[in-house]
């Protein structure tokens, strides 16, 4: 658990976790619903809730939309052979990007060459093509090699289930 | 979708404020009110357009762990693996893409030992080899759809 809560905060936290894993109801009162199931006071709750995320613990609470329904229905993962030397400087270049939502640095592997992933989202094939070149041109001589892999199906998407999982 | 529902799922992406009252605080923003702000967002979850309301956790801070892992599954055998992993609640997102490694999925766990477990009983049931990607630095996450 965090260094930044409180022992008593793990605790907590893990059954907010299960208690939101679909989602947060849409109740006029949304903190006072949490202190309920929580069993503890609403200002406990928010403030709870305001120290996960100045922690980092929780991002945000907001929404998540499916892009395919918003018009965003190329996605490509773009895979890139990056020096290890640059790859702290041109990783977080690439992650400054407007037009990519994600950037990490991923481990080779035997037969997977590729230390850099930056995902890129489109409303046309062409989009993400440019996206390509411009990271790209971007990394430079620093780059060996590179793929975009294009996502053509979404097989699932339930986001994170505690709850369901088997305990060890 | 008209303008007001493109508004709200802009501002949404951002989050709720942490506020005693969040949904009075976004409704004064927007200039409507609680109750018309949280019907429309469950219409836009009923119809959807929004796949997920609500707090966005990163498990890592948490003592929990994810990976990205790929697989390279025969095409005749495609849909019987999605079936496997579909039952699996460790795995949080599958996609195909188009390429050798072409079923490319998230798994979330409480902890790096339940991953390690995950997947080898993923190559236990599939008879295939996993392709374990874990991050070793997070540049940038910052998804974001302006519509």
């Amino acid at each position: 658990m965090s260094v930044c809560t409180s022992p008593s905060d793990d605790g907590l936290t893990r059954r907010l976790i299960v208690l939101t894993e679909a989602g947060l109801p849409l109740v006029a009162d949304p903190w006072a619903w949490l202190a309920g199931e929580l069993g503890i006071d609403v200002d406990a709750t928010l403030a709870l809730l305001q120290r996960l995320q100045a922690d980092g613990a929780i991002r945000r609470i907001a929404a998540i939309p499916n892009h395919y329904r918003l018009g965003y229905r190329h996605n490509g993962m773009t895979v890139w052979d990056v020096d290890d030397a640059e790859i702290a400087r041109l990783g977080a270049l690439i992650g400054a990007q407007p037009f990519v939502s994600h950037c990490y640095r991923r481990p080779r592997q035997e037969g997977w060459p590729y230390n850099l992933f930056a995902m890129v989202h489109g409303r046309d094939a062409s989009d993400i093509e440019a996206y390509r070149n411009q990271i790209r041109a971007l990394l430079g001589n620093a780059c060996r090699a590179n793929e975009m892999l294009v996502s053509s199906r979404i097989l699932k998407k339930t986001g994170l289930r505690l709850a369901t999982q088997r305990r060890a | 979708m008209d303008e007001f529902d493109r508004l709200l799922i802009n501002r949404l992406q951002h989050g709720l404020p942490l506020v005693r009252h969040p949904w009075e605080a976004l409704a004064e923003e927007l200039g409507s009110t609680s109750e018309a702000l949280r019907e429309r967002v469950q219409a836009l979850l009923d119809d959807g357009t929004l796949t997920r309301f609500g707090p966005m956790f990163d498990i890592d801070r948490l003592g929990g762990a994810f990976t990205l892992a790929a697989l390279s599954v025969p095409e005749a055998r495609f849909d019987e693996v999605a079936a496997q992993l579909e039952a699996m609640p460790e795995v949080a997102h599958n996609y195909r893409r188009e390429h050798r490694w072409n079923m490319w999925f998230v798994l979330g766990c409480e902890t790096p030992q339940g991953i390690a477990e995950s997947i080898a009983r993923i190559e236990a049931e599939t008879g295939l080899a996993v392709l374990n990607l874990p991050k070793e630095e997070t540049f940038h996450v910052g998804l974001h759809f302006p519509v």
